[in-house]
């Protein structure tokens, strides 16, 4: 079952909360993980690797680097489930 | 060292063991001789066929101490050496030094147990993927000093001794050594464990070196005890911040004690069982560093794990190495018998209780003492505290570790 963006947002929010300890308000679409949230690379796997758990998806490793925006992690795990 | 090397003070203490969650209240209880064995709140005995079922558990959640991106990032046993770090600098006074001048000397027994087979078990039921990226990170044994280090900005060095269960003494040696010989003003140094786990328990056992007295655990460490019959496994870690006695006294800081000599050997001998030959030389040589006689000795915190060889055998080390006409006004207490053993916390906590002894001119009891061996060759606080006397007194701590690891800390008073 898909999950909408607004759930994806939510989700994303809660594991980079747990992870990094960033207040779930703050994960907003045009936040940068690296220049808004100050997640570093390994963090960032961290999120990657929960979230892959958490909406069923693979992100693999070359994308990463393309996950510029917390909006751009959100359209790529929406488009990777459906 | 020479007579120009800078006097070692302690400032700052801080520790999470299975006494209490700081260093107030954990001495609180081991005046009060309290025993924190109990029988673990989980299955392993029936799952795993442990014969030994009891530990000794630390006072508190780390997760009331470090938030939770914090703990996720640190093997328990970092996380027990992060919260004893921050008391012990706070309570030194937060010194301010030069980045250049401050240094970590943190060691651990073992080290990131929970966290290599905690990833492990992932890797075999999730797949390597799932893996956290922090594992080496956080299974390192340099991770406690590491992070400590990070933490406070420590730019002169961030080191490790790994000696088994002398780890947290030999940390302390270290320190005072990084500090006389001009690496650093201050130094935060200690030893961490945590290793409360069906692989390390099953392999202690297996060496015979634990209590199997699972229908009292409670009084299972019992080190002096005619019937002791092993340790009692602990989890916890002590951190002491210590400084060049100049420094320390420009900034106004509040001294403890003086960190006054240490004395480290090998045994050469096995890999297990211990030898007094190396024990009394790092007794002797302790001794001959802090520039005391023998009969300056009032207390000696002691290893004594409550097996039925070592216990013995140190005291006959100490007494051997100070002199028998000489060790008479020494009070011998372990406080294994109230923490249990600690591991690479053990030497740390054991020189923040012999600080505090000197300090506070008072002896923690070795408790659950029934009949005294009567081969202790040595006095012992046998279940009470007693009173040190007032003047100038010396406090020796002893710490020997598999691989015969021998350490040995003199503190004096301020």
């Amino acid at each position: 079952m898909a999950h909408t963006d607004d759930e994806i947002l939510a989700g994303l929010a809660e594991i980079v909360n747990e992870e990094t300890g960033v207040e779930t308000a703050d994960v907003q679409l045009d936040k940068s993980f690296t220049d808004d949230l100050d997640i570093d690379s390994i963090s960032m796997m961290t999120i990657v690797v929960n979230a892959e758990e958490k909406f069923d998806v693979r992100i693999p490793d070359e994308e990463v680097k393309n996950l510029v925006t917390v909006g751009d992690a959100v359209k790529y795990i929406s488009s990777a489930q459906a | 060292m020479t007579d120009q090397s800078p006097r070692v003070v302690v400032t700052g203490l801080g520790t999470f063991n299975p006494l209490g969650t700081d260093a107030a209240t954990s001495w609180k209880n081991a005046l009060d001789g309290v025993s924190t064995a109990t029988t673990l709140d989980n299955d392993w005995a029936e799952t795993y066929g442990l014969s030994v079922d009891f530990a000794c558990t630390v006072a508190g959640d780390p997760l009331e101490f470090l938030s939770r991106p914090e703990a996720r990032k640190l093997d328990p046993s970092g996380q027990y050496a992060m919260i004893a770090a921050r008391e012990a600098w706070k309570d030194a006074g937060s010194p301010e030094v030069d980045p250049l001048r401050l240094a970590t000397v943190v060691g651990a027994g073992i080290g990131g147990v929970w966290t290599m087979l905690d990833q492990w078990d992932i890797v075999r039921e999730r797949g390597a993927r799932r893996v956290n990226p922090y594992t080496v990170p956080m299974l390192m044994p340099n991770s406690a000093s590491a992070h400590i280090e990070i933490e406070f900005g420590a730019k002169a060095g961030s080191h490790t001794p790994v000696s088994a269960c002398a780890t947290g003494a030999e940390s302390v040696a270290w320190g005072m050594d990084m500090i006389r010989n001009g690496r650093a003003d201050v130094v935060i140094t200690g030893g961490t464990d945590a290793c409360i786990h069906p692989l390390p328990l099953a392999g202690f056992a297996n060496i015979r070196a634990l209590s199997t007295r699972t229908d009292d655990p409670k009084t299972a460490s019992r080190p002096y005890d005619r019937d002791r019959d092993g340790f009692v496994l602990g989890e916890g870690a002590g951190i002491l911040v210590l400084e060049s006695e100049e420094f320390a006294k420009a900034r106004g800081a509040r001294i403890y004690a003086y960190a006054s000599g240490r004395g480290m050997a090998s045994d050469a001998h096995h890999i297990s069982a211990p030898s007094p030959d190396g024990q009394q030389r790092a007794i002797r040589e302790a001794i001959e560093d802090a520039g005391i006689d023998g009969s300056d000795l009032k207390h000696v915190n002691a290893h004594g794990t409550s097996t039925p060889l070592g216990d013995i055998s140190e005291l006959e080390s100490v007494r051997d190495a100070v002199g028998a006409e000489k060790s008479d006004q020494i009070v011998v207490s372990s406080t294994k018998s109230m923490t249990g053993h600690l591991l690479g916390g053990a030497g740390a906590v054991e020189s923040i209780f012999s600080v505090l002894a000197l300090r506070n001119r008072v002896i923690p009891p070795t408790i659950n003492i029934e009949n005294l061996d009567e081969n202790v060759p040595l006095d012992v606080a046998v279940n009470e505290p007693r009173e040190m006397p007032e003047g100038d007194a010396a406090v020796l701590n002893n710490a020997f570790g598999f691989g015969g690891h021998d350490i040995a800390v003199v503190f004096t008073n301020a």
